[in-house]
């Protein structure tokens, strides 16, 4: 895994409230080229929420999130840009029902981009065909299994060559059978060097795949450290007793 | 059975042309209904109290409100009473559009609050702007959702046609009602066959037009 020193994110002092309750406070996180970090936390903590507002999808009160030297802003004339370069993956299944296989993840290069359809069906294709998924090309998404559209959803993200990757529990919903093939695809990226923030409970999964970990709770990052130090010895109270209950 | 006074005159010609003006203020009144249904449509899902306020009344009007009491209240009310020179087929056409258009606002409506939060989200966050977004993910889902209920609301309305004979306009119900009394001495039986007739019109014109409702339904079912 080649991580080179500069941050290609940076989340500054951000505080998101919605109404009355405050999801987090004054949160600070960096993330370099090329690293996997792995967020965990009990249920409500504001993981989505913080992926989401990386994205623009949500507006955050305070604090600036920068992407590749650029403040993301929702709303912002230069959010569609930005976006461009940081992909999701949702937990529930999000392809678009009335379009194949091929044209989900063919449409927002093609629109978006509007780089030349041949090229990108070749580059379309290649990436199914590296997940396992060519013969369902032509396939519509009712006709996959779980495990199956999450992987095309993860395709149709590669095919804007985000700088970013967010996986937002993309196997929670998923029958345990199909989780493997999903997180093995997670995985390969990782060995490739992409840049991922992934937030998920399984944490088998999230040692292999993470170099390093954060652990957020009541509105704060808690704890944080590389995989070994993260399981093995939490220097938190709080971060052990989420760990004990993870494993039960 | 009475199937020969068909063949007497022209009535069975009669017949088929009182068909065609049931299916034509059907058609206009569809294409009405669609079209002005749609924005409506769109605008109930803005959320601004007056647009909600207003269009719950005009629903709940259209809902309770007997179709043939529309027909009087507009061909009576507007002809006799207000003296505004309206045909029957026009206050037809009205009041099959104002129906209409409530049913297909509601349908649109609905197809719209039913797609779900994410298929915005995950448009957006490919890069795809607001228009981008309506046009090649809401939009054809929301289309793929309306068509078989649109041929649903038209199939109603070629039934409900019937009605308009209450205001004086021939169509294929009436035209059955004039031939059985012209008929009443010669043929005492015509009313069966002429019924049986009408039903058979009837049936073939909304029968393919339901079949195809179903039809683009299981195509397009997700
Ligand atoms: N649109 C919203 N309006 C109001 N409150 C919200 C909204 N979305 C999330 N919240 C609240 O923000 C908090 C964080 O939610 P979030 O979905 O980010 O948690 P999470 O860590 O992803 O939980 P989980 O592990 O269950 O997915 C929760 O208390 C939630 O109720
Ligand atoms: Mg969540």
């Amino acid at each position: 895994m080649d991580v080179d020193m500069r941050p290609i994110l940076e989340v500054k002092n951000i505080s998101k409230r919605y109404d009355d309750i405050t999801v987090f406070e004054n949160l600070n996180l960096q993330v370099k080229k090329g690293e996997v970090l792995v967020i965990v936390g009990p249920s409500g903590c504001g993981k989505s929420t913080l992926l989401r507002c990386l994205n623009a999808l949500e507006p955050i009160q305070e604090g600036e999130i920068i992407l590749d030297g650029e403040a993301i802003r929702p709303g912002s004339r230069e959010v569609n840009k930005l976006r461009e370069k940081v992909g999701m993956v949702f937990q529930s299944y999000d392809l678009f029902p009335h379009m194949t296989v091929l044209q989900n993840v063919m449409l927002a290069p093609i629109k978006v981009k509007k780089r030349d359809k041949k090229e990108v069906r070749e580059e379309a294709l290649a990436l199914l065909d590296r997940v396992g998924l060519l013969s369902k090309k032509d396939q519509f998404p009712r006709q996959l299994s779980g495990g199956q559209k999450q992987r095309v959803a993860i395709v149709r993200a590669l095919m804007m060559h985000p700088e970013v990757l967010l996986l937002d529990e993309i196997t929670a919903a998923l029958d345990p059978e199909m989780v493997q093939e999903v997180l093995e695809v997670v995985l390969s990226l990782a060995k490739e060097g992409r840049t991922m923030l992934i937030v998920t409970h399984e944490m088998q999964f999230a040692r292999a795949v993470a170099d390093r970990m954060i652990f957020i709770d009541g509105g704060h990052i808690v704890e944080e450290g590389t995989p070994e130090e993260f399981f093995e010895h939490p220097k938190t109270e709080r971060l052990s007793s989420f760990l004990a209950k993870m494993r039960f | 059975m009475g199937f020969e006074v068909l063949l007497k005159g022209n009535n069975a010609l009669r017949l088929l042309m009182g068909l065609g003006v049931a299916l034509r203020i059907s058609l206009i009144s569809a294409v009405i209904s669609i079209a002005l249904g749609t924005v409506f449509g769109v605008l109930m899902t803005l959320k601004k109290p007056a647009i909600t306020a207003f269009f719950r009344i005009y629903l709940e009007t259209v809902r309770i409100m007997p179709q043939m009491v529309l027909l009087f209240i507009v061909y009576f009310g507007a002809t006799k009473a207000r003296g505004i020179n309206l045909t029957a087929e026009t206050a037809a056409l009205i009041v099959f559009s104002f129906w209409g258009s409530a049913e297909m606002a509601d349908l649109v409506r609905g197809a719209l609050q039913g797609i779900p939060k994410i298929q915005y989200e995950s448009s957006t966050s490919l890069g795809l702007s607001t228009m981008q977004t309506d046009r090649y993910v809401i939009g054809p889902q929301i289309i793929r959702r309306m068509i078989p209920l649109s041929i649903n609301l038209i199939t109603r309305m070629i039934k409900t046609t019937s009605l308009v004979m209450m205001i004086g306009i021939v169509e294929v119900l009436k035209v059955g009602q004039q031939i059985i009394e012209a008929n009443r001495k010669v043929s005492p039986n015509a009313a069966f066959g002429i019924f049986l007739v009408i039903f058979l019109l009837y049936f073939a014109a909304c029968w393919p037009i339901s079949l195809l409702a179903k039809y683009l339904e299981r195509k397009w079912e997700n």
